[in-house]
């Protein structure tokens, strides 16, 4: 299978929903010519033109906030928020609109939206630009919570979001964006709520999310010539959570390790911890 | 301060802030700065301009693009380029690099990462300011781009009622990275907002360091004496990418150059020449004194040891 980045990954599930409906159109700073802070939407621009690759203002809280009434009327819009340390601009419209507004209207509406944007360290670039906020989403019912690890899981996964009918956010990591792997050129998607195991083994289950799965298969290498045998899983999706794939690994291990890059207090670490009491 | 003495201070400052900058840049590229460098070449008039009608005890609120507010308002090179290097000896101990790069005693209440978080941050000091009766002034500065975020709106608009002593000064420098001024907003100037608040607004030659100056020494009186904000736009242009590393497809070489012509520092320079203020032998000793401080500043961060990673742990609480 030919190889291509993460961050093409994510560019061909753009192109591909984008072709096959035309309500699908993407917002953001610098997301036209420029093609993004991280170059993720080069291209598209050209292909697709203004009115579907909409460069805004610095405006996140309009960004969100007309994302949610453009879903709430018809539209699929996929919003880029630059870093994810930025959506603090935007919570109220992620959390007492997108997330909300289906429930407190009885059903009668659907937010099908996405929001996507880079989580991690890695640059340097200090305390405002580093940060994993997956647990600040996952804490709010009504959003799905995304966060890809390879380039086959980002396509699969955004091109599922996309879909979807609910509001989603899809958490990228910018450490990622450049590292390659197998990816199909036909159309396929990643359900939401399905866990990969990224390796097997009998002695030990690693959790890990995101740049961390990375990091733990590293880990898993090292102990295998140490003898002890690690099965790595990636949720893939923290919100729906396949507890089952993760319950069913750790039955057989009996011994579980979560690794996320998030701050460990309240992290998602401990949710998964705390399904996993009883094992 | 006699008149001379204060623009020879001001042509040093912005001189330091150039001749900072320019190592800086080649520091970085040579992988010796981590993380993100916003170049403030271009922009020295404003900074300066700005910080010389302000008493050491104002405040200020800085952005992504700090270095030469932090000059301007007095800022040590050695502990900025600490900073920068990410060492422990740097003005935040090397926790927040260029973009975060504070100095309270100096009343420098932060670079920013965050576009436009500076606008509610000043509008608080002044609020402070106001509410302890000190006298003093916040200047927040901001650009073009930022100005587009809903803080501006809330942070004008609550100054503006409680006319808080608070001087909002939006560096127009045309782009917020690659979107033009023209297609972020439907008017040209941006002064033109402050009429929504009740409040002056008012335009200047961001190259011209006297008319920043004298632009904010009066709406510094008008905010000493009671009589609230002022917004200021000082019309500009940084001359490097966003950041270093920008291939900048979204505007000409031909603009840039356009710009260099524009130079604050060779403008005043050649002011000064004319009316026998500065001659060539005091230029000269000015170059080198500040080149000998840049030299410094980099021996200073060069031998500087790193926080030790226990320390990341530190200074979370008070
Ligand atoms: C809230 C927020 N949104 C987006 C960014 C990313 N960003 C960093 S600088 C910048 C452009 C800022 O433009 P402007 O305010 O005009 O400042 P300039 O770079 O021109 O000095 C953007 C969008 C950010 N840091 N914070
Ligand atoms: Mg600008």
């Amino acid at each position: 299978m030919r190889e291509i980045t993460y961050a093409e990954a994510i560019r061909e599930a753009l192109r591909e929903e984008m072709k096959q409906n035309d309500k699908v159109f993407i917002l953001g700073e610098d997301v036209g010519r420029f093609g993004g802070c991280f170059g993720v939407t080069k291209g598209l621009w050209e292909e697709f033109g203004d009115e579907r690759v909409r460069d805004t203002p610095i405006s996140e809280t309009a960004i969100i906030g007309s994302a949610v009434g453009a879903a709430a009327t018809g539209m699929r819009p996929v919003a880029e928020i630059m870093f994810c340390d930025f959506m603090g601009v935007a919570m109220d419209e992620i959390t007492n609109q997108a997330a909300k507004m289906r429930y407190m209207f009885g059903g009668k509406v659907s937010i099908p939206m996405v929001v996507r944007t880079p989580v991690g360290g890695g640059l340097c670039a200090a305390a405002q630009h580093s940060q994993s906020l997956e647990a600040w989403f996952t804490h709010l019912p009504g959003l799905k919570v995304v966060m890809p690890s390879t380039p086959y899981d980002a396509k699969g996964l955004l091109k599922a979001s996309i879909r979807d009918d609910n509001p989603v956010i899809f958490l990228e990591h910018k450490m990622l964006y450049g590292v390659k792997g197998p990816v199909p050129e036909e159309d396929y998607i990643v359900p939401l709520g399905v866990a990969d195991v990224k390796r097997e083994g009998k002695d030990l289950t690693i959790i890990a999310t995101s740049l961390m799965v990375h990091k733990a298969l590293e880990a898993a290498s090292l102990l295998e010539k140490e003898g002890v045998s690690v099965e790595v899983i990636d949720p893939r999706t923290l919100y729906p959570l396949d507890e089952e794939t993760i319950l069913s690994s750790v039955k057989k291990t009996h011994k579980a390790l979560v690794v996320h890059e998030a701050v460990e207090r309240n992290g998602f670490g401990g949710e998964i911890d705390h399904n996993g009491e009883g094992f | 301060m006699g008149e001379e003495k204060l623009w020879i201070n001001m042509y040093t400052s912005m001189l330091r802030i150039r001749r900072f900058e320019e190592k800086v840049v080649e520091l970085f590229a040579q992988g010796k700065i981590p993380g993100f460098v916003h170049s403030y070449i271009g922009e020295e008039a404003v900074a300066v301009g700005a910080c010389s009608a302000l008493e050491p005890t104002d405040y200020i609120t800085s952005t992504h693009r700090g270095h030469g507010h932090l000059i301007a308002k007095g800022g040590d090179l050695k502990y900025m380029m600490a900073e920068l290097y990410g060492k422990k000896t740097g003005y935040c101990k090397g926790k927040g690099g260029s973009m975060h790069i504070a100095d309270v005693d100096l009343g420098i209440l932060g670079a920013n990462g965050i576009v436009g978080a500076g606008l509610p941050i000043a509008t608080g000091a002044a609020l402070s300011s106001h509410l302890q009766k000190n006298g003093r002034v916040a200047l927040c500065f901001f650009s073009d781009g930022a100005s587009n975020r809903g803080t501006f709106h809330e942070s004008l608009n609550m100054a503006s009622i409680w006319k808080l002593p608070v001087i909002f000064l939006c560096e127009n420098n045309m782009y917020g990275i690659s979107m033009p001024q023209r297609k972020g907003m439907a008017i040209d100037d941006i002064a033109d907002r402050a009429s929504a608040y009740g409040i002056p607004g008012v335009v200047v030659d961001g190259n011209d360091v006297i008319a920043v100056y004298e632009a904010v020494k009066e709406a510094v009186s008008r905010a000493r004496a009671g009589g609230g904000p002022t917004l200021i736009e000082a019309k500009t242009a940084r001359w490097r990418g966003h950041f270093e590393g920008d291939p900048q497809i979204y505007r000409t070489q031909e603009e840039i150059e356009e710009w260099r012509k524009k130079c604050p520092i060779k403008r005043f320079e050649e002011k000064l020449l004319k009316m026998g203020v500065l001659d060539e032998a005091k230029i000269r000793e000015i170059e080198e004194m500040i080149a000998k401080e840049v030299e410094e500043a980099v021996r200073f961060a060069e031998e500087s040891p790193y926080p030790e990673p226990e320390e990341a742990l530190e200074d979370v609480y008070a």
